[in-house]
């Protein structure tokens, strides 16, 4: 299972990425995993507002649905729309190609909560 | 505790993930839903399904005995013959879908679905008359190859003849040395067998279609393939689409209910039902606008809760939203119209005609 090191990771298995003033969000390898083929998504619209902890959108495989929760507070500035065509990106490539949403966040110090690489790995074995 | 499987070992050491489903410890993927799924629809895959239990009726009133608690017309069929059906109780209710499988009139198999063995060994035990009832279910494994190909690679592994057991037929034979009832059944709308064999030899059974089906590109299945299969072909799960509370009749299994064969049980509420008119039916529909609707989702017309969603998924075949509902027959017929709220919101949907998927 892919952990990278420079991600930050929610006990909810999202990551987020810094990138300048903003942060990338999408979930993690174990996510896509478990969840298995993800075969539909529901993300906020450009403008909108996430609140770190609570659901920004959903993702359902063949069999479940999965709200996503978002790991920092924000405006959301960017949104991957071709996942709504393509779903499958999230399975293939969950830490490139299959990020969901670029968020401006409202208290960047909300990330140093979130656990890195290490802790998460701990937290996933825990899990498993 | 879970139950598991005789192959229980084999889906662990071949990758499955596993999960309970009705007390048992089943396989739900190996490669992933919509691989197996497809594997099934252009090749072919195998399934374990030795959670499905049989109850066996034997004796001189077998046949009289198991048709008074069917829905469906035994005394229609040959041996060697298949015939699926409903037990209901007095009330309509379903009690359980069922497949027959009559091997002569005084020695027919009941394969019951997993999470109602003992229901219906109860039900069926309590009210069988003078027939010999024998619950069965720990003394079968069952394994479904399902697909076109199954037949090609079947085929190889059996000496006996395949092209004279025709859809809803068996024989009795050895596949790969290994004494199987064969029957030309399944729950994927494919062409395909299901294997009924002694549970100590399902793993040699299960390794060798694995290794003969290399040719035919053989996929390992779990039940979640299963269930985008079957749902396709808007093929009913108990517990899930109908129950005690439902009748085969608001089900959409009308197709299955002989209300002039005879007593059976259920029949006198079944004729008075259909006199009196259903409240409510099963529909196929699918959804035209984006999102996919799941059991229990409420189905809505004019901001009022009107029926309910039974089940539903992203067909992998179609690519769109399917599902099964219940809905006033006012909304039943093709082409009505109605809502599936999900999540808060509305999503239009269209009665469609079923089966969802058409084989090729």
């Amino acid at each position: 299972m892919e952990i990278p090191d420079t991600l930050k990771y929610t006990r909810e298995h999202e990551w987020a990425r810094t990138k300048g003033t903003q942060v990338v969000i999408g979930i993690t390898d174990f996510a896509q995993d478990h969840l298995g083929d993800v075969v539909f998504v529901e993300l906020p619209d450009v403008g909108d507002t996430v609140k770190k902890g609570e659901s920004f959108g959903v993702v359902e495989s063949t069999k479940a649905v999965s709200e996503l929760f978002a790991p920092v507070s924000g405006k959301v500035v960017e949104v991957n729309d071709p996942l709504g065509d393509t779903p499958e990106t999230i399975n293939d490539d969950p830490y490139e190609e299959g990020w969901m949403i670029v968020v401006e966040p409202s208290d960047p110090k909300e990330l140093d909560a979130l656990m890195d690489a290490k802790a998460y790995r701990a937290f996933v074995e825990e899990q498993e | 505790m879970s139950q598991r499987t005789p192959l229980f070992d084999t889906h662990v050491r071949s990758g499955a993930r596993m999960v309970d489903f009705a007390g048992w410890e089943m396989p739900v993927q190996y490669a992933g839903i919509l691989e197996e799924h497809d594997a099934v629809r252009t090749r072919v895959g195998l399934f374990d399904v030795s959670h499905m239990g049989e109850v066996v009726f034997r004796g001189p009133r077998a046949l009289e005995s198991l048709n008074r608690l069917f829905t469906n017309d035994l005394s229609k069929v040959a041996d060697g013959q298949a015939q699926y059906g409903c037990l209901c109780r007095e009330s309509g209710g379903i009690v359980d879908d069922v497949v027959v499988y009559r091997r002569a009139a005084d020695d027919l198999l009941v394969c019951v679905n997993a999470g109602n063995r003992q229901k219906d060994f109860e039900w069926l035990s309590s009210h069988a008359g003078a027939a010999d009832v024998k619950n069965e279910s720990d003394e079968w494994a069952q394994l479904a190859l399902q697909g076109p190909l199954a037949a090609q690679l079947l085929q190889r592994l059996t000496p006996l003849d395949l092209s004279p057991i025709r859809s809803y037929r068996f024989a009795q034979g050895d596949v790969a040395g290994v004494p199987c009832l064969v029957a030309r059944t399944g729950y994927t709308g494919e062409d395909g067998f299901e294997l009924f064999c002694p549970p100590a030899a399902a793993p040699r059974l299960w390794d060798a279609l694995i290794d003969a089906g290399e040719a035919e590109g053989i996929q390992p299945c779990g039940l979640g393939a299963r269930d985008s299969l079957r749902l396709e072909m808007a093929y009913r799960l108990y517990g899930s689409d109908m129950d005690d509370g439902t009748t085969p009749l608001e089900a959409g299994l009308g197709w299955v209910v002989k209300l002039d064969k005879g007593e059976f049980i259920g029949r006198d509420a079944l004729v008075r039902q259909k006199e009196q008119g259903l409240a409510r039916k099963l529909v196929g529909f699918v959804l035209t606008e984006a999102g996919i609707a799941r059991h229990g989702y409420p189905v809505v017309q004019d901001g009022r809760k009107v029926g309910e969603v039974t089940s539903g998924t992203k067909s992998p075949s179609l690519k769109t939203s399917i599902g099964l509902a219940y809905v006033p027959p006012a909304l039943a017929a093709e082409g009505s119209t109605f809502a599936v709220e999900i999540r808060g919101r509305a999503a239009a949907a269209k009665v469609v005609k079923t089966p969802f998927y058409t084989r090729k």
